[in-house]
């Protein structure tokens, strides 16, 4: 039983990390119908920048600030540079992210090399919080719970009360409508990019102290988001939602009870899902 | 949607017959090419046979089979490595290693075995990955072949972890060591030759203009009365097939597969390797291998051997930003025809099938 619950935490808490680097990367898709096959690295080098700037200032909570602000920028950089560019070329813009996150994982090796990182957060967040049935678990992962459902009401709040989220929910419906009334797409391209791959530098800091940032970091986080979105459906947050728990259940349970098979489970999820609902659960036909 | 559209060109083609298709012009270039495959090992050294000859003519085969499906089924699939990877395993877990986990089972049971076994996992991708389009098959595929890397990895009661298989070896067969590098260069030249016609007549033939069919237009397809789907898992399972082959000469070559042979890197390296020679036709994997392999023999000279990624990564990313040839120019036609208005659409080009 407490293996059980254990377990049923550590997957509610992987979920949470899962659902804040696939939320920006379905996000992303469901506006631009663009598969960033980079967000991976993206994530990957927020960690890493988050983990100097925190080293340099001393401040964890700087270094969060640092990892989401970086990757913001970074992300801008790509829409407005690159895939701008490229606008209704799916194939083109997927192979230019392809070539861009060997780029990237190849240059993070070269300057972080191939080792782990531990992040030293304050003390307050690491110590073990006393649990009823299992006595203790890690405070840090219940906060890395409370940050995902507070990123998920605010992602919520923005899409649906602000004017630059309801442009966004236009434009995933029907872009050509949405630039014929006027609006900027390319401004609300640019800024959904920006949020999706903070989001994703902002989990590599986050993400990298629950558990290490190490070169391969950024495959795992890659697979696990594109599987959370295929299961859950491509450009909804709520089903992101769904399918992040739902993919960090399965890992968790898999890797407790049968540790050679982990990850025959979340692949079993997705080949179900594609069987019985390839849009996704929350996912619309195309 | 009207019923009456104009046909498009490939449909045309397909209800005019294929007697205007039957044509295999035979060019000077053509004998040419030939000879010099032919001639190459005599002259070249042992290294540039197997190394770079062998190397590239295998790896163009399982390039070929991404070709099959993106150049005449519009479907990228990355899955094409860890097809013929699996394909790889299944020589080693059935056939002869050097780790105790291996069955042991003779070559004549084990390649039709594990060829039967890679086809048939294909087929199971394909079937996953029909039912949505475009982009979403890039998704799909790469995450089925990243959920087996990462299954091959942690598993080590089957596929023996991290390590993998080492000391696979092709069979001693009438007294010729196929390991050598004279006779497994010529065993690599005669399957790719035999898959670059295969595909060649196979896209000629009614299945491959119907499948040209369903990538210019699955909608009128279907509206004739195919069965779109089942023509593209069937075009799976085919690619799957030339794959697998690919896969055993892989684990020949290597000697060894392990969880890096299907890992990320690798199943890209296919990708590279199609986008930079062209998806068009067939004899444009083959050129791409050659190039990669060149590439990945000689970056030490120009570029620290440590950075072949940065490279690698670096050309494809600049073959992809400047050249409309291959997919690329395959994809925009496609959506071209997908959302301009009729009338343009009749004047959209067919790809040239030049042989």
């Amino acid at each position: 039983m407490r293996l059980f619950i254990l377990t049923f935490l550590n997957g509610l808490t992987l979920g949470a990390l899962y659902f804040m680097v696939a939320s920006g990367f379905t996000l992303v898709f469901g506006l631009m119908r663009q598969v960033n096959l980079a967000h991976g690295s993206l994530y990957l080098l927020g960690g890493y920048v988050g983990y100097e700037v925190a080293q340099a200032s001393g401040s964890w909570f700087v270094g969060v600030a640092a990892g989401f602000a970086s990757m913001a920028v970074a992300g801008l950089l790509l829409q407005v540079v690159l895939f701008r560019h490229m606008e209704g070329q799916d194939l083109r813009q997927t192979l230019v992210t392809i070539a861009i996150s060997i780029i990237a994982a190849d240059l993070m090796l070269a300057r972080w090399g191939g080792l782990t990182y531990q992040f030293d957060p304050p003390e307050w967040l690491f110590g073990a919080t006393p649990m009823p049935l299992i006595n203790a678990y890690p405070t840090y992962r219940l906060a890395l719970l409370a940050t995902a459902i507070v990123i998920g009401l605010l992602l919520w709040f923005f899409l649906t009360k602000t004017r630059v989220g309801m442009m966004i929910r236009a434009g995933v419906d029907d872009r050509a409508i949405l630039s014929a009334t006027g609006v900027n797409v390319q401004r609300v391209f640019a800024i959904t990019f920006a949020i999706g791959a903070g989001l994703a530098g902002f989990a590599g800091v986050v993400g990298g102290t629950a558990l290490s940032i190490a070169p391969g970091e950024d495959n795992r986080y890659l697979l696990a988001s594109l599987v959370v979105v295929i299961v859950g459906g491509m450009g909804s947050v709520p089903g992101a939602a769904i399918g992040a728990v739902l993919v960090g259940l399965a890992e968790q349970f898999g890797l407790a009870y049968t540790p050679t098979y982990g990850i025959a489970y979340t692949f079993l999820i997705m080949v179900l899902v594609l069987a019985i609902r390839p849009q996704g659960i929350l996912g619309r036909p195309t | 949607m009207s019923a009456v559209a104009p046909p498009s060109t490939a449909v045309g083609t397909l209800a005019r017959g294929r007697a205007a298709q039957r044509r295999y012009p035979l060019r000077p270039q053509h004998v040419i090419v030939a000879l010099l495959l032919l001639i190459y090992p005599l002259v070249a050294t042992d290294f540039w046979t197997l190394q770079i000859g062998a190397q590239a003519l295998l790896l163009g085969v399982i390039a070929l089979s991404l070709m099959f499906l993106a150049g005449y089924g519009a479907m990228v699939s990355l899955a094409q490595m860890t097809v013929a990877g699996l394909a790889a395993y299944m020589m080693a877990i059935f056939g002869v290693s050097a780790i105790p986990l291996s069955l042991g089972w003779p070559w004549w049971i084990v390649v039709p075995l594990s060829l039967v076994i890679a086809t048939l996992f294909a087929t199971f991708v394909g079937a996953l990955s029909v039912r949505t389009e475009g982009i979403y098959t890039i998704m799909i595929t790469l995450a089925i072949g990243m959920a087996v890397f990462y299954l091959a990895q942690q598993n080590y009661t089957v596929f023996n972890g991290f390590d993998g298989f080492k000391g696979l070896e092709p069979p001693v067969l009438f007294d010729v060591n196929w390991r050598g590098p004279l006779p497994f260069y010529y065993l690599c030249l005669t399957v790719a030759a035999l898959c670059y016609f295969a595909v060649l007549y196979l896209s000629r033939s009614t299945f491959g203009l119907s499948m040209q069919a369903i990538r210019d237009n699955p909608r009128r397809m279907r509206a004739l009365g195919f069965d779109v789907n089942l023509h593209r898992i069937a075009a799976y399972a085919i690619a799957g097939f030339l794959a697998a082959l690919g896969g055993v000469l892989f684990a020949w070559y290597n000697g060894r597969v392990s969880p890096g042979s299907i890992g990320i890197h690798s199943i890209i390296g296919i990708l590279i390797i199609g986008v930079m020679g062209g998806l068009r036709h067939p004899i444009g994997p083959f050129v791409g291998a050659i190039v990669y392999v060149l590439m990945q023999t000689f970056a030490i000279d120009f570029i620290d051997r440590e950075r072949f990624n940065t490279l690698i990564g670096t050309v494809f990313l600049l073959t992809v930003l400047f050249s409309s040839d291959g997919l690329l120019g395959l994809w925009d036609g496609m959506q071209r025809r997908l959302t301009a208005p009729r009338a343009r659409r009749q004047r959209s080009a067919v790809p040239s099938e030049e042989g």
